[in-house]
């Protein structure tokens, strides 16, 4: 079976300054899959992440090497329209960033700024955002309350509303369940798993067994190389390279 | 360190795996010498101690599921786990057989042998030599060992065609030998599973070590085609 491929990474490097974050990656990411980035803290992992959306642009003294494609668009390029990539690659953070508004305005905020202002149609986003989010049940019928009152879980998922919220072909997650209690995980794992019938997400978590309960895919990195990037049973049932399997089984280092 | 205790609790594992093996070994031991020697008591013996193979492997599987649940283990670890419990389940059919050699020493404990017992001993040597390597590739995860049961498994195979050539013969030689010459078959089919059964730890070895899955007793075939 041929796979389709979302995301293509090209020779692409990363420096802070002069150091140098990640090197020459290259991976192709399939479309409608979890594809799982992990690895020891400072790996460049979550670097590697922020390459998909150009995030890494607002950091001060970055700069990138390489190309990506998303559907075959080279995104590193002088045209290219950041705003509408960021739109397009959504992205989920550990910590959930409510905007200190209301639920509803949350949901409704990438909506508006995109230019749409029809009450309407912005109340049949927020509700359809928030049910793929896994939400609506919760808080339909309180959405004009502070969404800083929200759980943190619960606010984990109204991120993902929001991100939603604004149509996007792929969700860029990194580490969003670090900061949530079990039963808040196993929602968010949950969702994940919903989500990628309509999305190409890409993960980065410290949770291996995280990574191997909800991904297709796993790369894993280490001094920011890609080491190895295979199915997710593989890797974790016969990795190739030693220092995958040494990572894995906790005989790090 | 959990980790640490992962590997202490694989350790025991495979030493408690090891044990059965041992005991194994000397089942077959015993209900072949019960056979050779008429030897009742020893061949009582060998039936009473497959409780105790059972319940070793009950023991194990309890163990290895535990540390499923609670380290979860991954990569070779968590091969060597799937394999342990493979390989206990080879260990217990083994000693199946080693009882049902001994029963049949049992039944035939008052016969005078058609013909003097040569091959069947030569058979269980070969099985007993393939069952020692198969352990001991096991346990010191040695690929080599592993594939050397493969000119074994064909030699024991020869003999088993050779038991039951002859003993077909002997069969059609005097229909008052096929009784005895059935049961002296169905022994030495025992002995033939036996050694079928040391190759597939001898894969699971394979497996632990490479991931991959190999079938020794299609090799042993190819080789010898």
């Amino acid at each position: 079976m041929e796979r389709k491929i979302k995301i293509k990474s090209r020779d692409v490097s990363v420096f802070y300054k002069d150091f140098k974050a990640l090197h020459e990656i290259n991976i192709n990411i399939e479309v409608n899959k979890v594809t799982a980035l992990i690895g020891p803290s400072g790996c460049g992992k979550s670097t590697f992440l922020r390459t998909l959306n150009r995030l890494n642009e607002l950091i001060e003294d970055t700069t990138t090497q390489g190309q990506v494609y998303i559907d075959e668009h080279p995104i590193y390029n002088k045209d290219t329209d950041v705003v509408a990539l960021r739109q397009r690659v959504g992205m989920v953070f550990q910590k959930p960033s409510v905007f200190p508004m209301s639920i509803y305005e949350n949901v409704a905020y990438g909506p508006r700024i995109h230019g749409i202002k029809n009450r309407e149609q912005l109340d049949e986003i927020v509700e359809n955002s928030l049910k793929a989010a896994n939400l609506w049940a919760e808080v339909g019928n309180r959405l004009n309350s502070p969404a800083a009152r929200l759980s943190g879980g619960q606010q984990q998922r109204l991120v993902i509303a929001r991100v939603l919220a604004v149509e996007p072909q792929v969700i860029l997650m990194d580490e969003p369940a670090s900061a949530l209690d079990p039963i808040s995980t196993a929602r968010l794992e949950e969702l994940i798993g919903e989500l990628k019938k309509d999305y190409t997400i890409v993960i980065v978590t410290h949770n291996m067994q995280q990574a191997a309960r909800i991904s297709d895919y796993t790369g894993f990195f280490l001094n920011g190389e890609l080491v190895e990037f295979s199915i997710t049973d593989e890797i974790f049932v016969n990795p190739r390279d030693k220092r995958t399997e040494d990572y894995i089984t906790g005989r790090f280092g | 360190m959990a980790h640490d205790s992962l590997q202490d609790e694989l350790e025991k594992l495979k030493e408690d795996l090891l044990k059965m093996g041992r005991l194994l070994q000397q089942q077959v031991d015993n209900a072949v010498k019960a056979l050779t020697d008429k030897d009742i008591q020893l061949a009582q013996q060998v039936i009473e101690n497959d409780d105790l193979i059972d319940a070793m492997e009950m023991d194990i599987e309890k163990r290895a599921l535990g540390l499923i649940a609670l380290k979860q283990p991954v990569a070779k670890d968590l091969r060597l786990i799937a394999s342990i419990f493979r390989i206990i389940i080879d260990i217990e059919r083994m000693a199946d057989h080693a009882e049902d050699i001994a029963q049949a020493a049992n039944d035939l404990y008052d016969q005078v042998y058609i013909k003097p017992l040569i091959d069947i001993p030569r058979m269980a040597a070969v099985a007993q030599d393939m069952l020692e390597k198969a352990l001991k590739s096991f346990t010191e995860e040695n690929y080599d060992l592993a594939m050397a049961l493969i000119p074994l498994e064909k030699e024991l195979d020869g003999l088993y065609d050779q038991v039951f050539n002859e003993l077909l013969i002997y069969m059609m030689r005097d229909q008052k030998n096929i009784p005895q010459a059935t049961a002296l078959l169905l022994i030495a089919g025992h002995l033939e599973r036996i050694g079928d059964h040391t190759t597939n730890i001898a894969e699971m070895v394979v497996y632990v070590l490479e991931g991959r899955r190999i079938d020794l007793n299609r090799i042993s075939r190819e080789r010898s085609s």
